[in-house]
């Protein structure tokens, strides 16, 4: 085996936080918010194909920021998991906090005992019966886990971004002022505003049959935001 | 990418993410030797003990597809056996595959509703997977996968025969695949029917079909084919008025699955048996009854 020199663990842990945080904040940001009926989100994306908010399961859903081929790697893997817990088990037994889990394991994992740690950080979201039952876990890089309320702010700026979010946040609010709230913080901390054709627009609408998930198209985003953001 | 985190379950795959959820299923269980669909019994099961499972299992019966005008319709009988008696009266066997196609089963229904989980979370996966429905065609073709890989079962006794039908929005038209125990796949011009009791619903349906049936109208067909089958042969169960049982019926069209309510298809029922009922006075006396009159 190679000599290796000795690199204190403080330092090593350090060094990659840092490496990691460097590639997240080089992306653009994801939004997520409960309103009424289920929570929003809400993704900077001028792709209408390569997404960052997508269905894991029927009341799931992930959204990723930082690194695509990384957070990419970990939605898959996130299905997979679902769709074979659904499979053996039953379909109510896939939650939310099963595979907030199983991510914090394996990005810890990853985080300290790969070459580099993903530059990535995810959500689990999971819509309940009534907003009470609501889940948002927010993964970061290291495998910590935060179990939010209300809203979560990913990505780049996503202090400036909590604080607009909390100021504008209000329990039981309309999808449409949802979305003009989020939209606005956005525009804020981006200091420029946004078309519609711009924005990736997801919701897990508890009012929906079995699969919560849908994807809002630009023009119904357009009717909601009253066009250009701000 | 080929490589994935520690704790997920990844099958490996040439380039990028195999969205076949039936791989992954089939791989695991290879691996852990548990929960492994569609393959067979260790050892082999000897041929008097096959014959007497697949006597002893309940066999879902006669099931149908036909195209109307704007999609297809697809229904089944309600009655499962088990060698020579009934085993359920209210089987269900047609179930949604996803939103736009429907699958029905015939044969051993353990097996089949296995198969048919399967079948549903395999397009569901591939959707999420990929972000992209699969086509009819695809979706056609992986069931005929699906079929073959439980060739070790059937050659035990447990055959499974489905028929798959749905909306296929590249060609904007319903289309109708019948498939055979070892995995063959055929598409269908018009109608299939299959079962113990296929062949006399064909019989119907070959007189009844015509080119741009209504809506009702193929719901008709589909339950008079359903009732004759149910005369002429003992495994299919016909509509029981006095129990609430009727035929279970499914349409697939441009908008999507329904489902039709037992009233409809109880509406369709009545009607059928009023219009035999005023087309042909009923041959009330049996052979026995005349000799007894003539006795007298």
């Amino acid at each position: 085996m190679a000599f290796q020199p000795y690199v204190p663990p403080e330092q090593l842990i350090k060094d990659r936080s840092d490496y990691a945080r460097k590639g997240i904040a080089r992306g653009k940001s994801v939004v997520a918010v409960e309103y009424g009926e289920g929570i929003l989100f809400l993704a900077e994306n001028p792709s209408v194909t390569l997404h960052k908010v997508s269905e894991i399961y029927d009341r799931v859903a992930f959204a990723g920021v930082g690194k695509y081929s990384e957070f990419e790697d970990l939605r898959i893997a996130g299905i997979r998991l679902a769709d074979l817990r659904g499979y053996s088990y039953g379909r109510e037994d896939v939650t939310a906090k099963t595979l907030a889990n199983a991510y914090s394991q394996a990005l810890s994992t990853i985080f300290t005992q790969q070459m580099k740690p993903y530059e990535v950080e995810i959500l689990v979201a999971q819509v309940g019966e009534d907003e009470a039952g609501n889940s948002l876990f927010h993964i970061l890089f290291d495998g910590s886990v935060a179990d939010e309320e209300g809203f979560v702010a990913m990505g780049g700026r996503s202090e400036d971004l909590s604080e607009r979010l909390s100021a504008s946040y209000r329990a039981g609010a309309s999808l449409a002022d949802a979305l003009g709230g989020a939209v606005e913080a956005v525009s804020a901390v981006e200091d420029r505003s946004f078309e519609p054709q711009g924005l990736e627009v997801a919701v897990l609408d508890r009012t929906r049959a079995r699969r919560k998930f849908r994807r809002l198209a630009s023009d119904e985003v357009a009717g909601m935001v009253g066009g250009g953001g701000r | 990418m080929s490589s994935f985190p520690e704790g997920f379950p990844g099958p490996t795959y040439p380039l990028g993410a195999n969205p076949s959820f039936a791989d992954l299923v089939r791989q695991l269980g290879s691996e852990s030797s548990s929960g492994d669909p569609g393959g067979s019994v260790p050892g082999g099961l000897s041929d008097r003990v096959s014959h007497g499972l697949s006597n002893r299992v309940p066999h879902g019966t006669t099931v149908l597809a036909l195209k109307f005008a704007d999609g297809v319709v697809m229904a089944g009988d309600r009655r499962a056996t088990e060698g020579y008696s009934i085993a359920d009266e209210r089987i269900e066997k047609v179930f949604p595959a996803d939103d736009h196609s429907a699958v029905a089963i015939a044969g051993a229904a353990g097996q089949a509703t296995e198969i048919v989980k399967l079948f549903q979370t395999e397009i569901e996966h591939y959707e999420k997977v990929e972000g992209d429905r699969l086509s009819l065609e695809g979706k056609a073709n992986r069931l005929a996968q699906m079929i073959r890989g439980n060739l070790p079962m059937a050659m035990q006794g447990l055959v499974v025969v489905p028929l798959f039908a749905g909306w296929d929005e590249g060609r904007s038209e319903g289309r109708i695949f019948r498939y055979d125990v070892t995995g063959g796949r055929w598409e269908e011009a018009v109608f299939h029917a299959t079962g113990s009791g296929g062949i006399h619903a064909r019989g119907t349906l070959k007189k009844r079909w015509k080119p741009g049936l209504d809506r009702a109208a193929a719901i008709s067909v589909a339950v008079e084919a359903l009732y004759d089958a149910a005369q002429e042969d003992a495994a299919t169960g016909g509509p029981d008025l006095f129990r609430g049982v009727y035929p279970s019926v499914k349409v697939v069209d441009r908008e999507g699955f329904h489902t039709i309510p037992d009233d409809e298809v109880r509406g369709s029922f009545e009607a059928i048996v009023e219009d035999l009922l005023a087309s042909q006075p009923p041959v009330g006396a049996s052979g026995a009854r005349e000799a007894e009159e003539m006795g007298e």
